[in-house]
């Protein structure tokens, strides 16, 4: 069993833990696979050029999606759950970029039951730009 | 459409999307879950670092408040059907004013976790839209809602999805 973090030790400005991957074909291509995402723009160099993406083929917004998600789930561990989560696609996700999800704490309230935190979330590349930002909602466990 | 410019176009909603406003469609049934499914969509989607124990070792996962293995909340279970969607493989991107098309993101909301053997039950339905002039001419966001529901009838997410046509 495993409790990463508790409601009464999150704090509004505490910080996700850094999560990040590296999204070369191995990444994209696996993904595809079993989300049965076999899209020529995510495939191929010359349709993403013709997508106007100058350097090919670029990353599905599902992944980074799941990343957030995986970053969520690694942070709060597996006696949490995740209540909302939010992205807006704002940037392409190029290949080899390495992206790395971010999350701040906002909010921290109980609501229907529910100890919940509230936290701002985006996935940025090596460049520090904004792709996607975001926002998410947990529920920890409580000490009480 | 191809020859217009944005200018020319007063609009992109169309006559048929007043008319699906609303309207739930598009119900679709998936395949039974199988553990099989989970592990694979973890492993994919963790590359290339090892999942949660939650999403592939059944007696880990019994000792958790889940009392058993459950599915990263973005697992897919309508993913490879047999029957496939018109137009999915399209091997050139659209083009032309209207036609042109980008995913703006997605809110989900979570309820109860997918399982093993669980079938799940999808509907949809056009929520609403936004028309505005962006540097991209004249731009439509549509807000789509998708819900799931289990063999239970139990919640298991809705996600209000942006799509955006210029």
């Amino acid at each position: 069993m495993a409790t990463n973090v508790y409601f009464e030790d999150v704090n509004v400005g505490d910080e996700l833990p850094a999560w990040s991957r590296t999204t070369d074909f191995m990444n994209w291509n696996r993904y595809a696979a079993v989300n049965d995402e076999f899209v020529y723009i995510h495939m191929d160099d010359e349709v993403g050029r013709a997508a106007l993406n100058e350097r090919g083929a670029f990353g599905m917004g599902n992944l980074r999606y799941t990343y957030l998600l995986n970053a969520l789930r690694d942070w709060i561990g597996d006696e949490a759950e995740i209540r909302e989560a939010a992205v807006q696609f704002r940037a392409i996700n190029q290949k080899n970029d390495t992206l790395t999800v971010t999350g701040k704490v906002t909010d921290k309230r109980v609501e229907d039951g529910e100890h919940r935190v509230y936290l701002d979330t985006n996935v940025v590349n090596q460049q520090d730009e904004a792709t996607c930002p975001g926002h998410a909602v947990v529920v920890l466990p409580s000490r009480g | 459409m191809t020859s217009e410019t944005s200018e020319q176009l007063e609009t992109l909603v169309t006559p048929e999307m007043e008319a699906r406003k609303g309207v739930w469609e598009n119900e679709r049934v998936s395949y039974p879950v199988s553990e099989s499914d989970i592990r694979k969509w973890a492993i994919a989607s963790y590359w290339p670092e090892k999942p949660p124990q939650l999403f592939w070792d059944e007696e880990y996962a019994q000792g958790t408040k889940w009392g058993g293995i459950i599915a990263p909340q973005d697992f897919n279970p309508f993913a490879w059907p047999i029957e496939r969607p018109p137009g999915r493989e399209a091997s050139a991107p659209r083009t032309g004013v209207g036609n042109r098309g980008m995913n703006g993101g997605q809110v989900e909301t979570f309820g109860v976790p997918m399982r093993a053997g669980d079938v799940i039950t999808s509907r949809t339905r056009l929520k609403d839209w936004n028309e505005r002039t962006t540097r991209l001419g004249l731009t439509l966001f549509t807000e789509t809602e998708t819900e799931w529901r289990n063999q239970r009838g139990e919640h298991v997410k809705t996600r209000i999805s942006t799509g955006i046509r210029y």
